[in-house]
Formats: C-alpha cells, sequence, structure tokens
C-alpha cells in the first residue's frame, strides 16, 4: 500500500465521529439524487411502455399527437390506402380513449381503454398471470391489472362491472401494466374499444405498420406521408421520444425531477467539501511539515484527493445499500425507482466528480500553505 | 578544509506588512562547511529562525542570495525550492512535527517517498537508519507511543534517511531533559562528523555548546560574533 494512501486513509478515520458525518452526508446526497434519476427512468419507461410492447415499424397518426394518451383521431379508412404502399404488411387500428368504469357498488372510476384487433400483430395485453388471452374474443371481455383489483372492485377472471352501461367481465389480469397516471389500461377487443370509448367506428387513434423484413423503413415511410393526408408517420423511436419529450419536458415533471438531483448533488459537494477543508485544516501542521520536508505539491494534493476517492467510494457503497432498499420498496408502485447498471455506473462516476470536486477547496487551502509553520506551531 | 555545504550571502528580509513591517535580517552572510555542527545562537527575535527559513529554502529573502550545494536559489519557484529541500536539506523541529498517524518507521519512509522512492530499500534504509538513533526495536510505534526524547530521534532519523548535506536543527532540545537532549546533540555529533554533512542548530540551550564546533551569534538581524569553542572536536574531525 503506497504510503500517501496510507496517509489519506488514516486521515481520514483518524477522526471517527467526522468520517461518519461526511459518510452520512454523501449517502445522504446520492440517495437523493439516485432516487430522482429513478423516478426519471421509470417514469422515461413508463411513459413509453405502450409504445414499447405494440408490434409495429411505423406508427400512422394524427398530426400534431404529442404521446401515446393524446386522444386525437385519424380516419380508419386511411388504412387501406396504408396497405397499398409497397413494402408494407400489415396495418391494424388501434383505438384508446378515457372511460368510465361502474363497479359493482354503483361508484364509477376511470379507466384508459386499449382496443386492438386480436388476431392481428397489434397492441395486446403482456404479462397475462390469470385467465387467456384469447378469451378477450368473447363478447365483453377486457383483461386489466392486478394491483387494481380493489380500484376496480373485481378480484378475479369472471367478475364483472358496467363501462358505458355495457356489462363487461374480465377475462384476463395482467401483472405490472401499471400507469404513471395511476388511471388502469384496460384491454379489449377494438370494436368495442370503439364502443367503450364512444369514439365514431370509422375513426381510429393509431394505425401501427409492418414493414417487409427486407424493406427501408424510411422508404416506406416517405411513400406513406405522401399518399396519406392529415397525419404523421413515425417509427417507434421516433414516437417513443416524442412521448417522452412531452411527458418530461413538455409538463415540467422532468424538469423537477433533475432539479432534485441537482439539488442532491449541490448538497453532497458543499457537506463534502466542509468536511475535507475541516480536516485539511486540522491536519495543516502535517502538511506544512510535507512541504517543508520537499514533498512537491503534487504529493500532498494526491494524499487530499486519496481522501476525497475513499469519501466517494465509501459514501456510494453506503448509498447503494440504501438506494437498493428504496428500489426494492418501490417496485410495485405506479411509478417505480428504476436504476440501470448504466446509471449505476453514472452514479459512481458523479459521486467521484463530487468528492474529487470538493476537494478543490482544500486543494487551495494547501496551495497557499506557508511552510514556515513549523517553525511557530 | 571541507567545501562549503550552505552559503548565504548578505541576506536581507523583512517581516510584517504597512507599520509593523520590521527588517528581521540586515545583510546576513553566513558559510556552512561539510563536518561541523555550528548553533546559531541569539535573544528572542534577533532573525535566528527567520535566518533559518532562507537557509532551508522555506522563505525567499528579500535580496541576498543563498547557494545550496553550490547551486543559487535565486529566482526559483516553489516546486523548485522544494526539490532543493528533499535533495539536500534533513530538517529538525522543536516540536517534532511527526505524522501522529503513521508508525515511526513510516514517519521516516516519508521523506524518501515524497523524493518518489517508495522501494523496497526505502524501507530498508528507513530500518537502518531507525537502529542508527537506537530506536530499532520501536519501528511499529506511533508518535504518541513515544517519549519526547524518542520522537526528537525519530525526526533525526527523518531528517538523516535521504543523506541530506545539511541538517537544519530548530531547537531541537528545547522540549527535552537532559539526558535526552544530550542524547540528540551526540547523534547531531556523529551526523556532522561526515565531511560531505554540516549541522546548523539553532539554540538558546546552554547544554549544547560543549557538542559545537563554531558558535555564530546574532543580535538584531546581524551576526554579531563567531567563535569556534572546540579545537580539539575539530581537528579529530578533520
Amino acid at each position: 500500500m503506497s504510503l500517501k494512501f496510507r496517509l489519506a486513509s488514516r486521515n481520514l478515520f483518524h477522526d471517527r465521529l467526522r468520517f461518519v458525518a461526511t459518510i452520512v452526508g454523501i449517502v445522504f446526497s446520492i440517495v437523493l439524487v439516485t432516487v430522482q434519476l429513478g423516478l426519471y427512468v421509470g417514469f422515461r419507461r413508463m411513459v413509453t411502455t405502450m409504445i414499447d410492447h405494440a408490434q409495429a415499424d411505423l406508427w400512422i397518426m394524427p398530426t400534431g399527437t404529442k404521446c401515446f394518451e393524446d386522444p386525437s383521431l385519424l380516419d380508419e379508412r386511411q388504412r387501406f390506402r396504408a396497405l397499398a404502399v409497397k413494402g408494407v404488411t400489415g396495418v391494424t387500428p388501434l383505438v384508446i380513449g378515457y372511460a368510465q368504469w361502474r363497479l359493482p357498488t354503483g361508484t364509477t372510476t376511470p379507466v384508459f381503454m386499449v382496443g386492438a384487433e386480436l388476431d392481428a400483430a397489434s397492441l395486446h395485453p403482456w404479462n397475462v398471470v390469470a385467465g387467456r388471452l384469447d378469451d378477450l374474443a368473447i363478447p365483453g371481455a377486457v383483461a386489466i391489472e392486478q394491483s387494481y383489483f380493489e380500484r376496480l372492485g373485481v378480484g378475479a377472471p369472471g367478475d364483472t362491472a358496467e363501462i358505458r352501461d355495457q356489462k363487461v367481465q374480465v377475462a384476463a389480469v395482467t401483472k405490472g401494466i401499471r400507469s404513471f397516471t395511476t388511471t388502469p389500461y384496460v384491454f379489449t377487443d377494438f370494436d368495442r374499444g370503439h364502443a367503450y370509448t364512444g369514439i365514431p367506428a370509422n375513426k381510429a387513434s393509431y394505425l401501427l405498420v409492418r414493414v417487409a423484413p427486407d424493406a427501408d423503413v424510411d422508404d416506406i415511410r416517405r411513400d406513406l406521408r405522401a399518399s396519406l393526408t392529415d397525419v404523421e408517420v413515425l417509427t417507434t423511436g421516433e414516437f417513443r421520444s416524442r412521448s417522452q419529450s412531452f411527458w418530461l419536458f413538455g409538463t415540467g415533471a422532468g424538469a423537477a425531477l433533475f432539479g432534485g438531483a441537482l439539488l442532491g448533488f449541490i448538497v453532497g459537494t458543499v457537506i463534502v467539501a466542509q468536511t475535507l477543508y475541516s480536516s485539511t485544516k486540522d491536519h495543516l501542521n502535517e502538511f506544512a511539515t510535507l512541504r517543508a520536508i520537499g514533498s512537491p505539491g503534487n504529493y500532498i494534493y494526491t494524499v487530499i484527493i486519496w481522501q476525497a476517492v475513499l469519501n466517494a467510494i465509501i459514501g456510494f457503497a453506503g448509498a447503494a445499500a440504501v438506494s437498493s432498499a428504496v428500489v426494492g420498496m418501490t417496485a410495485d408502485s405506479a411509478l417505480p425507482v428504476t436504476v440501470t447498471p448504466a446509471l449505476t455506473v453514472g452514479l459512481f462516476l458523479l459521486t467521484l466528480v463530487m468528492c474529487v470536486g470538493s476537494a478543490m477547496a482544500a486543494i487551495v487551502k494547501i496551495m497557499r500553505i506557508d511552510p514556515t509553520l513549523v517553525f511557530t506551531r | 578544509m571541507t567545501e562549503a555545504v550552505l552559503e548565504a550571502d548578505d541576506i536581507v528580509q523583512f517581516l510584517g506588512q504597512g507599520a509593523g513591517r520590521v527588517q528581521a535580517l540586515k545583510g546576513v552572510s553566513l558559510s556552512l562547511r561539510g563536518g561541523e555542527l555550528a548553533l546559531l545562537m541569539g535573544p528572542s527575535g534577533s532573525g535566528k529562525t527567520t535566518l533559518l527559513s532562507i537557509l532551508g529554502c522555506l522563505m525567499t529573502p528579500a535580496s541576498g542570495t543563498v547557494r545550496i550545494a553550490g547551486r543559487s536559489t535565486e529566482g526559483a519557484d516553489p516546486e523548485t525550492l522544494a526539490k532543493l529541500r528533499r535533495d539536500h536539506i534533513g530538517f529538525i523541529f522543536q516540536s517534532y512535527h511527526l505524522f501522529p498517524t503513521l508508525t515511526a518507521e513510516e514517519n521516516i519512509r516519508l521523506a524518501l517517498d515524497v523524493r518518489g522512492d517508495s522501494s523496497r530499500r526505502a524501507v530498508e534504509a528507513a530500518r537502518n537508519v531507525l537502529a542508527r538513533v537506537g530506536l530499532g526495536h520501536k519501528r511499529k510505534s506511533r508518535p504518541l507511543e513515544l517519549s519526547g526524547g524518542e520522537q526528537q530521534r525519530v525526526a533525526v532519523a527523518r531528517a538523516i534517511v535521504g543523506n541530506a548535506k545539511a541538517i537544519l536543527a530548530d531547537e531541537p532540545t528545547g522540549a527535552l531533559d537532559t539526558e535526552n537532549g544530550q542524547a540528540i546533540m551526540t547523534l547531531l555529533a556523529e551526523i556532522a562528523k561526515d565531511p560531505t554533512r554540516a549541522v546548523l542548530v539553532v539554540t538558546h540551550d546552554p547544554r549544547t555548546l560543549p557538542f559545537a564546533d563554531r558558535i555564530i551569534q546574532i543580535e538584531d538581524g546581524r551576526i554579531v560574533g563567531e567563535e569556534s569553542p572546540n579545537p580539539a572536536r575539530k581537528a579529530s574531525n578533520s
């Protein structure tokens, strides 16, 4: 072990109370940043969950559609014009919209209907944990998310309720299809989607386009734009980006999450800077002695930076443990804190930057040190 | 005649600012030769510590020149001065200035580590010099586990481990009892037997007089007298 590292670690651990205070500060700060960024990642994923699970290479939508939940409508007959474009192998319509779900008790709650043709590649419920997807073909059949049982007043496949005065029966139950708006998604057949939302039969919300495997998606999109009117044609990636932009930045939710993360970062930086600075002041005699015996400036800076790196490693480990617990606790919530491997690496680098950056105040102090202190103290 | 290890020529230095500004050194010239142990004595405020700081390249004089091992320090930046210190000068302080979190051996190794020598050889050198000052059995002890005399011996070991040509000591016996003070001065006198090394001790302590080859008196920022009270020791050195 290098003497610089040994000196740094012993300086750090020498005053245990201050060391614990520093680590608590770093843990608090990094957990705050993790939660905010984890919510951001979770939110990003959640707002595009329907787009991610749809079987589509291209999306045809009314001009100006902002996100998947945007209730604009297009003429469903455009489907046939789209099918006529060379390279298109399938076009399936999708209808979405809000409806009122009447519980057996008589009270109502809003739901978000997703109606899709059952016999075509489209947007069907996934993670089915009870009932059968095929049963959605039965008149009045719907698929719902199990975490909304209580809200919807049902408990198992076969239970019934009403939408727009029409009886519906739970045919399939999913797990994990949650909406960040907390309005439950209810999947049904395309035609009944119209009936439950009141959308005219000749209208659709989206046309999902699949293209031949060897076809160029951009070429087909260009041809679709040329042959269709009053619509936009986006790739799945583009639609995902547009939805994320709308929800994250159009609504200010993303800015709030980033603001929280920035606050955590600033709090952490100030805490570490303050403790490193006071630790350096306490060891000023030793640093002056180092300087007096001829230590190069870099040697002393390395000792301080090692202290900062040790703070970062230990603080990050603590923050990772706390954050794991937070991730576990929010896993089944409407908006889970999602920590990806890339986010973990990013957070570690952020912790390092925060701690090493905080060392700058201490280094500036050392740069001004007067080595003749050794004669006066 | 041995060569000059450290030379100062017409050193002038001011301390403080504004109305509190005083001239601490008023044209001091001094030469320290290999193989001698010189005492720098004078009353408080006479400029002893300021002169020691300038000779040790810790402070840059307002005017005058300092040469260490023949090299002038004029115009040298702080990093160059630091290099001169680590290559040629060993310091011993009244309050030892050991690192409380490091062991005796690590404190000595530090003087080599700042030179970039962290090899196995550096560890051996630290152990050898620790044995030389009579503390081979205390290499794992931390400063707080050592007596004042032992701490000062570790400080002496740190000063000499890098084969510094000039050992500058500031009141090295000031915080020690007679027995430990004698032991430290004996060690310094031993070091000064080496004709390539010189020891300059700033002191008020009359118990150090028997160890001196030369006594330099400083008063009011000027060298006011020099004497060689121990010709027998000098003769035995040469």
